[in-house]
């Protein structure tokens, strides 16, 4: 008898306990994810893939795992539902266009908990996440600066929103440490994944002379010209070192995997709470690709500049900047950085609108 | 800005910028070419995509297991051919509504080619060689041109082709063998776009990836029927995409403020527009049109 009133009695404090808090802890948990693109494109959808990976290998089985590739974002609200009807206890969306759809099938699933990549809004069962791409960026715009003899850098980029506009930035404030006339040369692609048209997009780049190629589109194609040119370049969202051995300087990786993680264990142990995470270097979420192709000391310095970035010392968009049009703006927030759209001075291409 | 455009016009008429054009719209060509001579018989195959994809991963997967490109050109012409051969059946033989399987086929082609090219997912491919930037295809792509126009308008099988084309029922009464001729067309135009998928994996961007065709089979699609149907014409009309598309990203270097969106969506614009403008002619237009072009055949008797 005693014996069955502490038992009601500990479950009773569990229950208080858990309803004090958020939700119960769990036995197992469902986590499933909604990919916008193809998992085999090696660049954004892959990599949230290897998070995926990564999760079921630290819970075991714990966790039970599914998702969907290639969502297009306008039928996405379907997915998103069926997810949370077919029992999953958290479901990640890799695509800011899913934002709307995710919002309106949260508010009817309270239940389910939701975390949305790259987008800003959020409700009590859906949290966002993101990665600081831009400190990868100053890093290389530094390396770029040092190993560039034609003193500007080819960039191919995807569409005109904060993520990339910053990350231009980002480059630019880099090389200008190192070389404060570095040019660039612009290229929109409107598109994050097309092969053949980032490859045109290199060839007319460096048949204008550049010898540093840097991309925020999400295939290999531009380093393979590079390669073949005998210029250099940075690889993006993977390591792409096997389909340039000799171009690749470095490359920014995306590395979901320490994120999804937590998240998931926060929701096994009943402890998940929505809120905006943006992780960086310092969470492993942004990780340097190894330095290769390039002198020692530039090896060095590209490190060094990690190390600072990591402990904080180092903000790339600390300080005073000038902005393109010269005016200047200082104690830049994570918001004004998430918002970016004006370039700084030495950028000479004009911002799409 | 006179200076600015006498250098983007030495830049562009350059050998280096030529070749990148040629290089650019061998894979439309292509593509294309395979499906004016199955259109020409009769049959509309929307399928292009689909089978340039199963090209590109088998070419890529040919390439890579062998170490040897060449497997690989092959591979990716009996992928074409494969999927080709399942349309023709569908469409010819059981005599399916031709939108439909076609439709099918390429959304076919898009998942099977993802499942078969898993594991080849991030690794470098295997590359046909080139000399002074000039490969094979980008070679054979111009040639096939002229020849399909020889074959076609000056020869007897251009004639029986059009024939089955224009009137299969005539045809059929001359005794022809109309689904011989189709299958043999349709064959043809599998074998023409799993090539321009080989391309676009042994040459252009050496790699498998999902989905690398990005839609370029349903540019070659266009190019076809805003060509009204004759080779030559199609040609120029893929150069004049080719040379657009390089041309709008050379723009762009010169930072002249002109919105990318709208440059990169001028090779479309362009080339619809000039090949409308060329197909002007209402009869010409209607006398080029294969009349039976999507209708089934079946013989009385």
């Amino acid at each position: 008898m005693k014996k069955f009133l502490m038992t009601v009695g500990a479950v009773a404090v569990a229950f208080g306990a858990a309803a004090s808090t958020a939700d119960a802890a769990m036995d197992k948990v469902k986590a499933c994810w909604v990919y916008v693109g193809p998992i085999g494109d090696f660049g954004w959808s892959y990599q949230h893939n290897q998070g995926l990976l990564a999760v079921k290998a630290a819970l075991g089985d714990k966790v039970e795992t599914a998702f969907v590739e290639s969502v297009a974002e306008a039928d996405s609200e379907k997915t998103f539902e069926r997810f949370a009807r077919d029992g999953c206890n958290i479901v990640f969306g890799t695509s800011f266009g899913y934002m709307e759809p995710m919002l309106k099938v949260a508010a009817k699933f309270p239940d389910v908990k939701f975390e949305h990549a790259t987008g800003y809004k959020t409700a009590d069962n859906l949290g966002t996440y993101n990665a600081k791409f831009h400190e990868g960026r100053y890093v290389i715009g530094q390396i770029a600066a040092k190993m560039s003899k034609a003193g500007k850098a080819g960039y191919i980029v995807s569409f005109p929103i904060p993520e990339v506009v910053s990350g231009i930035n980002a480059f630019m404030l880099g090389a200008q440490t190192v070389n404060p006339d570095f040019k660039i040369e612009v290229i929109w692609a409107n598109t994050w994944f097309d092969p053949a048209k980032e490859a045109d997009a290199a060839k007319v780049l460096l048949g204008k002379g550049v010898d540093i190629m840097v991309q925020h589109t999400d295939s290999t194609a531009p380093l393979q010209e590079s390669e073949k040119a005998g210029a250099q370049g940075f690889g993006q969202a993977s390591d792409m070192i096997k389909f340039a051995p000799k171009a690749q300087l470095t490359a920014i990786v995306d590395d979901w995997s320490p994120h999804y993680i937590k998240s998931v264990t926060a929701v096994l142990e009943g402890s998940w709470k929505s809120g905006q995470y943006w992780g960086g270097m310092n969470d492993g979420e942004v990780v340097m690709a190894p330095f290769t192709n390039m002198p020692e000391d530039v090896a060095k310095m590209a490190m060094e500049t990690t190390a600072a970035i990591k402990a904080g010392t180092l903000n790339p968009f600390g300080g005073k900047i000038t902005k393109q049009d010269g005016t200047m703006v200082e104690n830049l927030g994570d918001g004004d950085i998430l918002g970016m759209n004006w370039y700084v001075k030495g950028v000479d291409d004009k911002l799409p609108q | 800005m006179t200076e600015a455009l006498g250098f983007l016009f030495a830049n562009f008429f350059s050998l280096n910028t030529q070749l990148i054009v040629l290089a650019a719209l061998t894979p439309f060509l292509l593509a294309a070419l395979g499906e004016l001579v199955t259109e020409r018989s009769g049959v509309l195959n929307l399928g292009v995509e689909g089978m340039m994809i199963m090209g590109a991963v088998a070419g890529f997967g040919g390439a890579f297991l062998t170490q040897n490109p060449w497997v690989g050109i092959i591979t990716s012409i009996l992928a074409g051919m494969a999927m080709a051969l399942l349309f023709a059946f569908l469409s010819i033989t059981l005599v399916t509504n031709q939108v439909a399987s076609g439709l099918a086929l390429t959304l076919l082609g898009l998942g099977l080619s993802g499942l078969i090219g898993e594991s080849f997912v991030g690794q470098p491919g295997v590359k046909l060689p080139a000399i002074a930037g000039i490969d094979p295809l980008m070679v054979a792509a111009p040639i096939l041109t002229l020849i399909v126009a020889f074959v076609l308008f000056r020869t007897r099988w251009g004639l029986v082709i059009r024939a089955v084309g224009n009137n299969h029922n005539a045809a059929h009464a001359l005794g022809y063998g109309v689904s011989k001729v189709r299958y043999l067309c349709v064959l043809f135009g599998g074998a023409c776009s799993g090539l321009a998928g080989g391309y676009l994996a042994l040459v252009y961007t050496p790699q498998w990836v999902e989905n690398m065709t990005a839609g370029k089979g349903w540019i070659a699609l266009a190019l076809v029927v805003f060509a009204s149907w004759r080779p030559i014409r199609m040609a120029a009309g893929a150069y004049l995409f080719g040379a657009i598309s390089i041309l709008a990203f050379q723009i762009q270097t010169y930072g002249w403020g002109i919105p990318p969106q709208f440059l990169n969506s001028l090779p479309y614009l362009v080339t619809i527009l000039a090949l409308v403008l060329i197909s002007g002619s209402r009869a010409l237009a209607t006398r080029n049109t294969p009349a039976m072009l999507g209708q089934p055949f079946v013989p009385d008797r």
